[in-house]
């Protein structure tokens, strides 16, 4: 085998136009399971969220009081609540916020995280200073800093943005500035083992701009403990999200979320147990199918496993 | 090496001071108030008399070095005295007093530590304990029917928040099948096998409940991390020179492995002194995390200024530790 | 004489009724009770919290105290002290009160009238921040007549002088144990806080606070036989619905505490067998209050929400009244409360001498009537839905409460009765500890009232409104000069009632007190500024092995926990 793969890849490479890399990243994506099948999960669950309340004739508010408690039927096939609210209506509206929320809250905690993570890692000289400053937002307690937040901003970000888009901001800022500390901390650990390495050192001795050096040879390499921290952020954020709304920070009551379903339906769990199930079990393949495409991405990103 | 963690140590209580002023500046503004909790039947004039008489009368500057005095000399002298048995060297006079609770604060965090340390602690060894292995054997086989496995339970694990799968457990393991009691007895006192049993049973299903969140993100970024490794170019010379798959997985790869997995144990060990909040007040622990809270829902500033800045104390020194891990684990990293 | 052996024979039989004679102290073992909220303190002159007052009432005891169906009885007292037996002064500034014979403390001290002269020098202290103060307004000093006897003397007329040394809230400390805890210093004694020696049915062994207390039967305790229990666990944390678990599920726990869950979620446990709910009703009213000033964001915090700008809509009694039509309030306690709540059109619900009749036309919800009177306000239904007036203003409201299950329900059931009338609502919940926290600088506490309604529940002491309903004077509003303390939430503004309300204070006739109680709440609820929901009562749950729990939301739950026994 081993003598007759570099020929093989010579051939090809001979007959192929120069193509761009991310075709490669694709066709080792394609060939990833778990990867293919987490895309599909995903994008059937925003299916079902975004294009869902356009076919489905209830409204996630609108209260029925004669078929309340209902188990699951064909008018109403996730049963109904305490209220009578349609509960598959309330699962694709709660999947709305929960999704938007969780992917752009991580995102920006992830970017956050990263950034800092790198530039203390490769910059002795900001290093002291940054780490201090994680080590303050870890120490700082979330809950007073949530509360002392929501009454800065609230008032003023819904006033330039409206009541939803400004609630919106607030939460993804907040789960974002205070949630980063560990991506952060991560990265740097990386960093400050990659930049001895000999292909850092080698770089550096031709000249390379510390810029370039972080994008092209520091940045890929760290790229699966971020990979990591944005799947598990992904579910913080989702479940925090949730926790927001009870200090009345979050979204106005009338507005379900999947961690808020899931902590209504906590005290009806014995009657009703879909009613705090369901959410979960949804929160769940998000994570997973999002947690699968992230192994998938970070085999197709890794060239070592590539040509195999 | 040894310059470099007395410069750091040094510079511990600049930044400290600077953390434990922070904190108290967002209590401060923080809109909370000690009399929230008092029934409406209460009038105004009796909540500000009873505001006066916590001290919250006094300008917040007097009040912050009144408790930085409290907490860096007096409240030492009295763990110091209580370690030593000295009863002497307990500086007499005012303590760090709790506002809801009107007694020392120190006293508290002293009478609620064991339990914490048995469940939240226990929780958090089995929880290393169970990941690093699985994370391990989870890259070296990726992609098996074992990995697999692995990334279910622990992603499902992950996601299903603490205040979902506590009370399910309970559902399940007390009301149902009947093993385990809903209610954690603070005041069992283990001296004999019988009690060993109860105090096992009781502590069951929050470990559980622990041990697998902290499992579940110490895997990934175990299982991450290893894979970056195993894919290396000195990991094919270690194979080529004929080591043994133990020696190469377990000494070479394991090793450089570990840089990010210190990195999430060490963020986590503190955490372990604030508590499980959650999963605490859920099986009634009563350990530092629902004392946490508790006292940030009645806005008990004493209370949780001390309980932060002890676990801001905790965060920089086991920061400090790792960085100093680094080092250990892979030599190329110096601090000069 | 005759009516305190008429007492005495009556308590005794009480307590013996519903066992075999002649039990013996403590023969019961142990009694385990839960509350989901921890105590963190076992002195309620320091804390006013729920929890801790009532924690404390198992240890210390009052002169006198209201029973389950809120009459006074006499405690440590001999009698109740009256105008007729001339206890009281016949011009209402003195009330003289006697112990009873052979009180003990459970150090075995007696109990003398200079702990009861003590009690009061203890929570008057002007430095104590006592958090009974009000119980004690108006005292002058409490003179020691003979070591049973001491005469509290007013500074002014008190047609109810039951203020000061009645009720769990108000209890007798020992005089030796908190002498040196006067005023600045009582936060010091935490000793004396954490175990205080009392006469009261147990006495403390070891207290963890925000824990769990430990207790044993209190040796000198009055009676002999009781109580049933020789120890008893107090457990604190964790949430109501698994405390009610433990008790009528697995039955670890004896008695749980406050169980502010779903009916249904309650019924569901009770199937389970160990244990049954039980529910008894007080004052406390969950109720909309409507702001009569406007709290618009444009105007200058120094005026907004203040007397200063009436409330653009609901300055209208029209809308105000709408707005409560369209209410079914039947519903509403079908699902939150269930046996726990009954409608009411009262703000004064109870005692029945003060609960008036003349505003329950509101029990019948009338969407139609709604409208008409919308209508007739101005308000015509625009494109949406949603009315508008001729100036183009549309009907919209903001609608705010504190984070709780069962007010989020009924936030979505009323916003949805409101949409049908025309009126649109925007929700806001807010965290508990922030909304009833009083701290100015934040702007979502109820009584800065940065909303055009919101809903919360409030109740009063004992059985006299006259307090409560002073609240809703002219000039007790939250506004910026009182840093936004005050109980006038509303903002309401009455001469004539405030007329009224002095007229209260100056009646001592039950019957014309009650008269004048039922026409103030009369006045509060025709002008619907306040439109009361629900009557809700209180939800406990005992095992089915407990007897002698007697449900009291008058005073502490645990009132007569010496009673309590073991029926197997």
């Amino acid at each position: 085998m081993s003598e007759t793969a570099p020929q093989k890849s010579l051939d090809v490479a001979a007959f192929r136009p120069p193509r761009n890399q991310w075709w490669d990243v694709w066709d080792q994506f394609k060939v990833h399971k778990g990867a293919l099948a987490g895309s599909l999960v995903f994008g059937l669950i925003v299916l079902f969220c975004f294009i869902g309340p356009w076919l489905w004739p209830y409204d996630a508010t609108f209260i029925d009081i004669r078929s309340r408690n209902q188990g699951m039927s064909l008018a109403h096939p996730f049963g109904t609540d305490q209220l009578g609210r349609d509960i598959m209506a309330r699962m694709m509206a709660g999947g709305q916020v929960s999704l938007a929320v969780g992917i752009v809250a991580m995102l920006l905690s992830i970017l956050i995280g990263t950034l800092i993570g790198v530039v203390s890692g490769y910059f002795r000289r900001i290093d002291g200073l940054l780490m201090r400053m994680t080590d303050l937002f870890l120490a700082l307690p979330l809950l007073p800093l949530l509360l002392v937040m929501s009454m800065l901003f609230r008032q003023p970000l819904s006033a330039v943005f409206g009541v939803e888009m400004g609630m919106f901001l607030l939460i993804v800022t907040a789960i974002g500035i205070t949630s980063w500390m560990r991506t952060a901390r991560v990265v740097r650990g990386d960093v400050l083992a990659l930049k001895e390495r000999e292909y850092v050192l080698a770089a550096r001795s031709i000249g390379t701009p510390p810029r370039r050096l972080i994008l092209r040879h520091i940045l890929p390499n760290v790229l699966s403990p971020v990979m990591v921290s944005a799947t598990l952020m992904i579910a913080t954020a989702i479940i925090t999200e949730s926790a927001l709304s009870f200090l009345g920070m979050g979204f106005p009551p009338d507005f379900p979320t999947w961690g808020r379903l899931v902590y209504d339906g906590i005290d009806y769990l014995q009657q009703y147990p879909s009613r705090a199930m369901l959410p979960g079990v949804f929160i769940s393949l998000t994570v997973l199918s999002v947690n699968y495409i992230g192994d998938g991405l970070r085999d197709a990103l890794d060239p070592r496993i590539r040509g195999r | 090496m040894f310059n470099y963690t007395l410069r750091r140590l040094l510079l511990a209580i600049p930044t400290l001071l600077f953390i434990a002023l922070a904190i108290f500046l967002l209590l401060e503004l923080s809109p909370g108030d000690p009399m929230a909790d008092m029934p409406l039947t209460i009038p105004p004039e009796v909540r500000e008399q009873m505001r006066l008489a916590l001290g919250l009368g006094e300008a917040w500057y007097i009040r912050f070095f009144k408790w930085l005095y409290l907490f860096s000399v007096v409240e030492p002298s009295h763990v110091l005295a209580n370690m030593t048995g000295l009863d002497w060297l307990a500086i007499e006079g005012q303590r760090i007093i709790s506002f809801q609770t009107r007694s020392p604060v120190g006293d508290i965090i002293a009478q609620r530590l064991p339990q914490t340390l048995w469940v939240v602690g226990l929780s958090y060894i089995f929880g290393i304990m169970v990941a690093v292995p699985i994370g391990i054997y989870s890259a070296y086989r990726q992609y098996s029917w074992f990995d697999q496995a692995g990334t279910f339970i622990s992603m499902v694990g992950f996601s299903l928040p603490t205040f979902f799968t506590g009370p399910l457990l309970m559902l399940i393991f007390s009301i149902w099948l009947g093993w385990f009691p809903i209610i954690y007895d603070t005041t069992l006192v283990v001296d004999s096998w019988y009690d060993f049993g109860l105090q096992l049973r009781q502590m069951a299903m929050p470990v559980f409940v622990l041990t697998l969140y902290n499992a579940a993100q110490i895997t990934r970024f175990m299982r991450a991390s290893m894979l970056d490794n195993l894919t290396q170019d000195y990991v094919r010379t270690a194979r080529s020179k004929g080591m043994t798959e133990r020696i190469v997985v377990l000494v070479h790869v394991l090793r450089n492995s570990m840089i990010p997995v210190i990195t999430v144990i060490a963020l986590g060990i503190p955490t372990i002194f604030t508590g499980a909040i959650i999963t605490e007040q859920i099986f009634r622990v009563n350990g530092l995390g629902a004392l946490l809270i508790t006292a940030i829902y009645a806005s008990d500033i004493p209370m949780v200024l001390t309980l932060s800045v002890v676990f801001a104390i905790l965060i920089v020194l086991f920061n400090l530790i790792a960085d100093l891990l680094y080092a250990v684990f892979d030599p190329r990293i110096r601090y000069e | 004489m005759k009516r305190r052996s008429a007492l005495y024979g009556a308590a005794a039989a009480l307590a013996l009724a519903p066992m075999a004679a002649w039990a013996d102290r403590g023969e019961d073992g142990h009694l385990n009770i839960i509350y989901w909220q921890a105590p963190s303190i076992l002195n309620p002159y320091l804390s006013g919290g729920t929890k801790d007052v009532e924690s404390s009432s198992l240890v210390l005891e009052p002169l006198a105290r209201y029973n389950q169906n809120g009459e006074l009885v006499a405690w440590l007292a001999e009698e109740i002290p009256t105008v007729e037996n001339g206890g009281v002064a016949e011009d209402l500034t003195s009330i003289t009160w006697t112990l009873r014979e052979g009180l003990l403390w459970s150090d075995g001290t007696p109990v003398t009238s200079a702990d009861i002269a003590f009690t009061a020098q203890y929570c008057m202290h002007p430095e104590g921040g006592c958090a009974q103060a009000a119980r004690y307004q108006d005292v002058e000093n409490v003179e020691i007549i003979d070591e049973r006897t001491v005469t509290v003397h007013f500074s002014v007329p008190k047609p109810v002088p039951y203020g000061a040394f009645v009720s769990a809230q108000s209890p007798i400390i020992q005089a030796a144990q908190f002498a040196d805890c006067l005023g600045a210093r009582a936060p010091e004694c935490t000793e004396a806080n954490f175990y205080p020696i009392g006469t009261g049915a147990f006495r403390v062994v070891d207290f963890r606070p925000n824990d769990v207390i430990q207790m044993e039967a209190n040796p000198n305790y009055r009676d002999p036989a009781l109580p049933h229990f020789a120890t008893l666990t107090l457990k604190g944390g964790g949430d109501a619905a698994s405390a009610g678990r433990a008790v009528m599920e697995t039955g670890e726990m004896d008695y749980a505490w406050n169980l502010q869950l779903a009916p249904d979620v309650i019924a569901t446990m009770a199937q389970g067998g160990r244990g049954v709910p039980v529910s008894a009703f007080g004052t406390l009213v969950e109720r909309i209050e409507m702001n009569l000033t406007d709290p618009s964001p444009d105007l200058p915090p120094e005026t907004r929400s203040t007397r200063a700008h009436p409330h653009p809509i609901l300055s209208d009694i029209r809308v105000r009244q709408a707005l409560s039509m369209a209410i079914d309030r039947e519903l509403l306690v079908e699902i939150g409360y269930g046996q726990a709540g009954r409608p009411t059109c009262n703000l004064v619900p109870a005692p029945p001498i003060f609960a008036s009749t003349a505003n329950d036309a509101c029990l019948v919800q009338d969407l139609d009537g709604a409208r008409a009177l919308l209508e007739e306000a101005g308000w015509t239904v625009g494109g949406d839905g949603i009315r508008t007036n001729a100036d183009g203003r549309r009907l919209v409201i903001d609608y705010q409460t504190s984070t709780n299950a069962v007010r989020q329900d009924f936030q979505a059931l009323i916003q949805q009765w409101w949409r049908e009338i025309g009126v649109e609502a925007n929700l806001r919940n807010i965290n508990s500890s922030v909304f009833f926290g009083g701290d100015p600088g934040s702007p979502d506490t109820f009584q800065k009232f940065y909303a055009d309604v919101e809903m919360y529940a409030n109740n009063f002491n004992g059985t006299d409104p006259e307090a409560y309903l002073g609240a809703y004077r002219c000039g007790y509003e939250p506004r910026p000069e009182t840093q936004w303390q005050g109980e006038n939430i509303n903002r309401f503004c009455d001469p004539a009632y405030d007329e009224l309300h002095l007229q209260l204070a100056q009646t001592a006739s039950i019957e014309e007190r009650g008269r004048i109680g039922r026409e103030l709440n009369d006045i509060l609820m025709q002008n619907y500024v306040i439109v009361p929901l629900v009557d809700r009562g209180r939800v406990s749950a005992h095992s089915v092995t407990l007897g002698g729990v007697l449900l009291n939301t008058w005073d502490s739950e645990l009132w007569n926990v010496a009673d309590w026994h073991r029926t197997e």
